[in-house]
């Protein structure tokens, strides 16, 4: 439909475009601020005025991110605990689902009942953190997955996906002789796609941005997550002294670092990750979004 | 009456046997069930019976038994904190960013969803959609790093232009001073999660009828005047529910937020319960206390919730239940 603007019109979108550009420069700056940081020169970067452009150009700070092996072992974890954290996340929970799913499921509203509790109440961190200790996962690398396994918001996500599912197709299978078990993995599963894509989505970026049960439950440097040990870099000025002091022992003579030019790459190679797979993505995140609010 | 109750008990229930019978008969997907059961009673419930510790003198030493085995103090933990030192500045300052933020950010969230909706090249509407959302998905820790970074004194943006164009002679430290951080934990919080919670109000707003709008174009209806009289009425239902939710959340900051932005220096400003609650339990292992708080915090937000409901349903005929 085609309609000539009236003049109150353009002047609304001109003021409403303006808005928004603002709102997008507010929201990207930062971000950029920090990636012009991370790729200048330390000493030259302390006089201040680096704002829109690397004044001095460097990758030193980055090959001393890199070099640290600290960073490189929390790398290492958070890629293992994302990993194996979206997979048996996403099966154990949408097995669960699937069974809730089925209409004559004994004890469905008994079950259902105690999920929804689960959702509004908690017993908070000490109860959780003494469990923990009785059940030994404190300093275990399971910590960051067996407490993850399952959650009961993703199981009513999953349960509004299987219920789109023409009944027809599980009763043929049933006809032919397969039981629950096999309907689940090859008639469910390849079905559910998208669901599982986001779910994997929003799982995987949980693990990737979690550091307070490594904080909290571990206390050996090997298990640190690589937010943790970011947060311990930026949080404490003698963390960060400590990494560019070590840091300036193995590049002596090249003095080109700081370091806040350090913090600032280790920032964002953490978050390299989710920006770089964030454009290509964000259509799944917005649809988990959907399917969980507007049925949930 | 007791007769006829009994006998169409036994018509409609199946006796224990027959129970057995049939979720032996639907085994499969009982045993699909059974594993999240197991879980939800071992992670969930345990730790929520656990709470009892609020009311008990437990110590470190006894471990997990110690729930069930330490000595009962009624509500001494509970009186403890609210004669505690740090009770009002804690309080002061949960409810001063929290208020601050809620009437800061739930009005600004709506108008840019309705300004959002207004966008009408498509391609412009997607694209600051997608940006507004990305900063939901870097953590407080990155995002925390961030705001520090921009805000800090010798090299950080914000005080690089306030000096360039002459408004302020000396750098400010910003999260130095306790005077500020109300504000940076607001703007902050308000720029990092803006995008992601208008998503509920466009949702509601794709859903409103296009006759409407036709209809008010020809009654000679402006954007502004359609905004106020068609889409906000319309998303009023999702405003009102998320509204409770808002105002039932309002004693738990974000502890990730808090926790990066927080240092020595603007700890007066920037201690709220959720980093009292971690700082007391876990630092110092004063276990039933800083249960007891989160306890009572939990109590708050429920009464929070329901009275908000119940006023929501008074004056709106809506609300959640």
């Amino acid at each position: 439909m085609v309609r000539i603007k009236s003049r109150e019109d353009i002047i609304f979108d001109i003021f409403n475009t303006i808005l928004m550009l603002i709102l997008i420069f507010l929201t990207l700056y930062p971000v950029w601020f920090c990636i012009v940081g991370s790729f200048n020169e330390g000493l030259d970067y302390m006089r201040g005025g680096v704002n829109f452009w690397p004044r001095k150009f460097t990758l030193s700070n980055y090959r001393v991110v890199l070099m640290e092996p600290r960073i490189k072992d929390a790398y290492k974890i958070t890629i293992l605990r994302t990993i194996i954290g979206v997979i048996t996340h996403v099966l154990f929970t949408s097995l669960f689902a699937y069974g809730f799913s089925r209409r004559n499921l004994i004890g469905k509203k008994i079950y259902g009942t105690m999920g929804i509790i689960t959702m509004f109440f908690s017993g908070g961190l000490i109860p959780s953190y003494l469990l923990y200790k009785w059940l030994r996962l404190l300093n275990s690398f399971w910590v960051y997955i067996i407490p993850a396994l399952f959650n009961f918001w993703n199981v009513i996500i999953f349960q509004s996906f299987f219920r789109e599912i023409p009944e027809s197709i599980n009763e043929s299978a049933r006809i032919d002789g397969a039981n629950e078990y096999q309907i689940y993995f090859y008639l469910i599963l390849p079905l559910s796609k998208p669901v599982l894509a986001a779910l994997a989505l929003f799982t995987g970026v949980w693990h990737w941005n979690s550091y307070f049960d490594s904080m909290v439950f571990t206390t050996s440097q090997e298990l640190s997550t690589i937010q943790l040990l970011l947060m311990k870099i930026i949080r404490s000025t003698e963390g960060a002294a400590n990494v560019a002091s070590r840091a300036g022992e193995m590049l002596e003579r090249q003095r080109d670092i700081s370091s806040t030019t350090v913090q600032m790459a280790t920032m964002v190679i953490t978050s390299a990750p989710i920006m770089m797979l964030y454009p290509f993505l964000q259509k799944y995140f917005v649809k988990g979004v959907m399917i969980g609010s507007i049925k949930g | 009456m007791m007769i006829a109750r009994g006998t169409e008990l036994a018509h409609s229930k199946p006796g224990k046997k027959g129970i057995f019978n049939e979720i032996w008969r639907q085994i499969d997907i009982q045993t699909m069930v059974w594993p999240g059961i197991i879980f939800m009673l071992i992670f969930n419930y345990l730790p929520m019976y656990g709470v009892i510790i609020a009311f008990k003198n437990f110590v470190v030493t006894s471990g997990f038994q110690g729930f069930f085995t330490s000595k009962w103090v009624g509500l001494k933990h509970f009186a403890d904190f609210l004669t505690d030192p740090n009770f009002y500045t804690v309080l002061k300052n949960t409810l001063g960013i929290n208020i601050m933020g809620l009437m800061i950010r739930f009005p600004i969230t709506i108008i840019f969803a309705l300004f959002l909706n207004e966008i009408t090249n498509d391609k412009f509407k997607r694209f600051t959609q997608t940006v507004s959302y990305l900063p939901h998905f870097l953590s407080w820790v990155i995002y925390g790093g961030l705001i520090i970074k921009i805000l800090s004194v010798e090299t950080g943006a914000v005080n690089n232009y306030l000096l360039k164009w002459g408004i302020i002679d000396e750098p400010i430290f910003f999260l130095g001073e306790p005077k500020y951080f109300w504000s940076i934990a607001v703007i902050s919080a308000l720029l990092k999660e803006l995008g992601w919670s208008a998503i509920l109000y466009l949702a509601a707003i794709a859903g409103v009828d296009q006759e409407l709008y036709e209809a008010a174009i020809i009654d000679g209806a402006g954007r502004f005047k359609r905004m106020w009289h068609i889409t906000l009425p319309s998303i009023s239902g999702t405003i009102v529910i998320l509204l409770i939710f808002a105002i039932s959340g309002i004693l738990s900051s974000g502890f990730d937020q808090i926790w990066m932005l927080q240092n020595p220096l603007n700890v007066d400003a920037s201690e709220v319960i959720d980093t009292y609650v971690y700082k007391v339990g876990l630092q110092q292992m004063r276990f039933s206390y800083s249960t007891a708080v989160g306890l009572m915090r939990s109590v708050v937000a429920l009464i929070l919730l329901l009275g908000a409901n119940f006023v929501s349903n008074k004056i709106t005929e809506k609300g959640i239940f």
